[in-house]
């Protein structure tokens, strides 16, 4: 199993964040991985050290003085020289809340049912992998080199192919968390832009393409056979759809 | 005008106070020093009490430590911000099993763990203290530190390894 998939799941598993199907499929699959039981023996002894020792820092009672005298002197200049500020503050305060309502709604009417959070957080994800190191956990671009290897750390069955000769070539593979369950991605390039495609299954019907962005970056979301798709670039949103028609139309 | 106050200040100390103790552990922690985040605590309760009208019910005691949250970092930057430029360590060595020895050693003392989880950076060490000190769901840390789920998990994994090696292989 990959490490990083297992970390996240084997910390949420012992943190208690994992669905009961989740957490029950762990269990198995701690029956025959030693390494996994070391590392929950090591969260174990972390806990409890911490836990045992005390460590939990109190606040002074001079502490709690100090704030209590803040608290009147506050409530004191509020109700007399501050009525104004205070006005202005509600105010402005107001504005933004309307602001953020209308931005919400906007955002809703756009993206349909789509969820902003898992938007921000596959974008955030897609931003993860920009950083130094390596995009992808299996580097090839070989389909069925990159198919095999995401079979093998026992994903579903995550439709691969390479697009090299309508201008996206597949780069590799690897696989992430979003919101405690495990995406499969598939990496390609565009004109030297890396595509990012978020793959995880659904039980959702199919849906058309729903596009939008945030933080610069453009993303296609749809939903084809039970699996949810995401791609996510800072290239042309053009480009992005043309690379949803492929894979639409070779799955 | 003034019963509105009085009663804002009333729901204030019924549902910002009793978490003092949350603000100056995660203070204390970030910071370092008790000196420090007792002000820095301080600061932070008053800042609270400033955008109280902006808190319209839900986590008091989340929507408290992510104030006390910001205020450390900015602290930091002004006065330590090297300490914020530490770099994750990617490069974690192997894990050994906790033995009963090595838990004798931890037993020695609250320094010894103090130390460890001194060395940590700031942003492992928060998840830490959140997850295991004042025992914040994942969701809840997210809240306070602002950062994705999936990072919060990302970030306690590393930090757990990190503290586990250090109180295993001291020095």
């Amino acid at each position: 199993m990959n490490s990083d998939l297992t970390c996240s799941t084997l910390h949420g598993y012992f943190d208690r964040e994992l669905s009961a199907a989740r957490s029950a499929e762990f269990k198995r699959h701690l029956e025959h991985c030693s390494d996994c039981v070391a590392e929950l023996d090591a969260c174990h002894f972390v806990r409890d050290s911490l836990q045992r020792s005390h460590i939990y820092e109190h606040a002074p009672a001079l502490l709690r003085q100090r704030i209590r005298a803040d608290l009147r002197t506050f409530a004191l200049t509020t109700t007399s020289s501050q009525l104004l500020w205070w006005h202005w503050l509600a105010a402005v305060a107001a504005l933004l809340f309307v602001a953020i309502l209308l931005g919400r709604v906007g955002h809703e009417l756009h993206n349909g049912d789509y969820q902003a959070e898992l938007a921000g957080e596959i974008v955030d994800a897609h931003v993860r992998s920009l950083q130094p190191g390596p995009l992808t956990g299996i580097a090839s671009n070989d389909a069925r080199v990159v198919k095999g290897w995401l079979d093998e750390k026992g994903t579903f069955a995550v439709p691969v192919h390479d697009f090299a000769n309508e201008g996206f070539t597949l780069k590799g593979g690897r696989l992430d968390v979003m919101e405690g369950r495990s995406v499969a991605v598939l990496v390609y390039e565009r004109s030297g832009h890396p595509i990012n495609v978020f793959l995880w299954r659904t039980r959702e019907p199919d849906t058309s393409a729903r596009t939008g962005s945030r933080q610069g970056f453009q993303w296609v979301d749809w939903r084809k056979g039970k699996i949810e798709f995401c791609a996510v670039s800072d290239a042309d949103l053009v480009d992005l759809e043309k690379l949803h028609q492929l894979i639409s139309s070779s799955a | 005008m003034n019963d509105l106050d009085a009663e804002s200040r009333l729901r204030f100390e019924q549902l910002v106070l009793p978490h003092v103790d949350a603000a100056f552990n995660l203070a204390r922690w970030l910071l370092r020093t008790r000196a420090d985040a007792e002000d820095v605590a301080q600061e932070a309760l008053l800042r609270a009490c400033r955008f109280f009208r902006g808190f319209h019910g839900g986590d008091a005691r989340a929507w408290l430590l992510q104030i006390v949250r910001n205020t450390c970092y900015s602290w930091l930057e002004k006065n330590r911000p090297r300490e914020l430029m530490v770099e994750f360590d990617e490069e974690l060595h192997p894990q050994p099993v906790a033995t009963p020895e090595s838990i004798a050693i931890a037993d020695e003392g609250r320094e010894r763990l103090t130390r460890a989880l001194e060395t940590l950076p700031p942003r492992h060490r928060e998840v830490l203290v959140l997850r295991e000190l004042e025992g914040c769901s994942y969701k809840e840390i997210a809240a306070i530190t602002s950062i994705p789920i999936g990072t919060v998990m990302s970030s306690l994994s590393r930090a757990r390894r990190q503290l586990h090696s250090a109180l295993v292989n001291p020095g």
